[in-house]
């Protein structure tokens, strides 16, 4: 890796923790962890949850103490989806590297346990994973699989059994404001508790996306940053646009929802994010029946997984959407089967 | 040259749209020192290439304009074969831009290895100049999944060398991923009294007689995007000086041929008539127009002219079948479909409403 300097170091490479005991809100994970690298003995293990919760960080961190930086090069394979991982890397560089053995070795304060690390980021994007199942076996003497992914569904079973599991969890509002609010110490930064509470809203438990926020509305706009700069970069969309929308889609009108859908694109919001927060809005409505909430959801589900394809399908299901209230509200139930 | 290029805005001060967006961007390459990865998203015509290279020349000074076209060959080995892979590369010495969505399946290679070449080839940090290149990327989000994936861990390894600007229409279709390690700059399309200013401007430094009314109406053309109202513009510039104030505004060609097309669906519904659809839409896909473009086209003419009990029905069939032609190969059968969906809606609508009468 090239050198980096302190300035163009993103604050997420910054403050990620070094150290196992340093992860927040992990603490099974880091339980274990501690004691493995007392007892210099782990199982393969299968880290998986949300993003930005500190799977990577707590990967690399456990390599880094296990081995130290000296061996660290030697006894720790790193590959992510940035890698080429087709059928023939597995075959070769993982098999290659697994077959190795090492001693163990005491040096310089780390354990350096007699095995090597494999690190697989990102794994629910590796293709060939069933090649690798009797190479984790034949060479589980020698080498502990590390696996990373967001969903443990994605992998499959006989990998996954052969795991330890560890959910991470996505990070409560104390625990991301704590972390949160030693960053803007650090880097001189005034937040207000308003700005603070905005910017764990809206991360949503993931605290890389709330230190990358907080970095990229630092960067815009200065050292105090206010909720609403926060909301300028994370791309959330303004609370009115949203409203004006859901209440063009209860009026009924066909040309009403489509004017105000042709708006929405040419605004330029996401639309993934559109649909997420008009999901939002519709879960709390008062005036919608709970039956037509039902109907609603199942139809912004579907339409959230074509909707990536085409702006249409927004219109047309919000049209939908629109109608299906409207004939509710007038007690036209029969109408409802054909949506 | 073309209005749309003459009078694109050179610099960041120079913008008559998006000022706010310009000034933040200036900020943040000028106070500090570096410049993170930034992904404008946003409708076309909104402006978004025009800040970018705006940005470019803030950042690297005139040279940036000094671009060279390069038909570059990447040779990648995937294994057992060798790939080549042929891309259109735009590149100055500070920067390369290039869309490559336009390799296909194999346009993760071509990101990682490009990314990577760049990262070898670090330019010396000397006083005033920066020590990272920028890779414009078009397009993302026409990007393959394993291309997106595969940049994620990329931009974080080389962003000492590197910096990425994506530029996408949709930043839905960019996973979550890649967003959040990226500045998101949201480009909205200016809107009618913004593309007012811009063509008064214009009509000022041509020093055209605009009479009052004009330019609104060009605006309201335009579907609030910048590059076509201004293509207008100069289109009626040609047709017909001086303006008079209820000039026609001439439609561009292959809409009005896709309101043709309409029309023939809603004045006959028959297999005979399909099958000179058929012609008609070889004849706009031979034109290169994307069938996206063209499907969503005809969904806005035929929604124009059908009732609307239709309308709810028609448009979900149009994306239903626009979903089908992204998971397809060949739009044509797509396109098909849908224009045989509708004549059978409409003509069971027409049927019905006889009966009534009946």
């Amino acid at each position: 890796m090239a050198p980096m300097f302190p300035t163009s170091q993103p604050w997420v490479e910054k403050y990620r923790p070094k150290q196992v005991k340093d992860v927040a809100h992990q603490d099974e994970v880091v339980r274990v962890l501690t004691n493995t690298l007392q007892t210099a003995n782990c199982p393969h293990m299968l880290f998986y949850g949300p993003p930005g919760t500190g799977k990577t960080t707590t990967a690399l961190a456990i390599a880094h103490q296990l081995f130290g930086p000296q061996l660290y090069k030697s006894r720790v394979l790193e590959l992510n989806a940035s890698d080429d991982r087709g059928i023939n890397v597995v075959r070769t560089k993982i098999k290659d590297f697994a077959a190795v053995a090492v001693g163990s070795s005491r040096q310089g304060g780390y354990p350096c346990p007699p095995f090597k690390i494999i690190i697989l980021d990102e794994a629910d994007s590796m293709t060939e994973d069933n090649a690798l199942r009797r190479t984790m076996e034949t060479y589980s003497k020698v080498t502990r699989f590390f696996f990373i992914c967001n969903y443990i569904s994605r992998i499959i079973e006989p990998l996954a059994s052969r795991c330890a599991k560890f959910r991470f969890k996505p990070l409560n509002e104390d625990v991301m404001s704590s972390r949160i609010l030693h960053i803007c110490n650090e880097e001189g930064i005034n937040l207000d508790s308003e700005a603070l509470s905005t910017l764990s809203s809206i991360s949503q438990g993931d605290l890389r996306r709330a230190i990358t926020y907080l970095q990229s509305a630092a960067r815009l706009f200065g050292s105090s940053i206010t909720s609403r700069d926060l909301i300028n970069v994370s791309g959330v969309i303004p609370e009115e646009a949203i409203q004006s929308l859901f209440s063009a889609c209860k009026s009924g009108h066909f040309d009403l929802a489509d004017s105000e859908v042709n708006n929405v694109i040419a605004e330029g919001y996401p639309v993934s994010q559109m649909l997420s927060q008009l999901y939002d809005v519709i879960v709390q409505a008062v005036d919608v029946s709970d039956e037509q909430k039902a109907r609603i959801c199942k139809k912004l589900g579907e339409s959230d997984k074509v909707v990536l394809h085409f702006f249409c399908c927004v219109t047309c299901n919000l049209f939908l959407l629109g109608f299906s209230s409207v004939w509710h509200l007038c007690g036209v139930f029969s109408g409802f089967n054909f949506i | 040259m073309l209005w749309v290029d003459k009078y694109r805005p050179k610099t960041l001060d120079k913008l008559i749209v998006h000022q706010d967006i310009a000034q933040n961007l200036k900020k943040l390459v000028t106070e500090q020192q570096d410049c993170p990865h930034l992904l404008f998203y946003g409708p076309s015509g909104a402006g978004k290439k025009t800040l970018i290279m705006a940005l470019l020349r803030q950042i690297f000074g005139a040279s940036a304009d000094k671009v060279k076209v390069e038909n570059k060959t990447w040779k990648v080995d995937a294994g057992t074969r060798n790939i080549d892979v042929e891309l259109t590369t735009l590149s100055s010495t500070h920067h390369v831009e290039m869309s490559p969505g336009d390799a296909g399946f194999q346009d993760r290679y071509v990101v990682q290895e490009i990314i990577k070449e760049m990262a070898k080839n670090r330019p010396i940090d000397t006083k005033g100049k920066r020590g990272f290149k920028v890779l414009v990327l078009n397009e993302v989000d026409r990007l393959s999944r394993e291309a997106q994936h595969s940049l994620r861990r990329t931009m974080e390894k080389y962003s000492a060398s590197c910096r990425l600007i994506l530029c996408c229409n949709s930043s839905s279709k960019v996973t979550e991923a890649v967003r959040s390690r990226c500045l998101n700059i949201r480009i909205n399309a200016p809107s009618e009294d913004e593309i007012v200013k811009v063509l008064e401007f214009i009509g000022k430094k041509e020093g055209l007689q605009l009479p009052a009314g004009f330019t609104p109406r060009i605006a309201q053309k335009s579907n609030r995007s910048l590059r076509r109202a201004i293509l207008l513009f100069e289109t009626c510039r040609v047709q017909q000086y001086p303006f008079t104030p209820n000039q026609a505004i001439p439609p561009m060609d292959w809409e009005q041929y896709v309101a043709e097309i309409a029309s023939d669906i809603l004045t006959e519904q028959s297999p005979k008539r399909l099958f000179q659809i058929r012609g008609k839409l070889y004849e706009l896909l031979t034109n290169c127009i994307p069938p996206e473009v063209i499907l969503k086209r005809l969904l806005s003419e035929l929604l124009k002219k059908s009732d609307a009990e239709l309308k709810l029905e028609v448009s979900h069939w149009a994306a239903y079948y626009e979903h089908r032609m992204r998971l397809g190969q060949k739009a044509i059968f797509h396109l098909e479909a849908f224009v045989a969906k509708f004549m059978s809606i409409y003509k069971s609508f027409l049927l019905s409403q006889f009966a009534a009468f009946g």
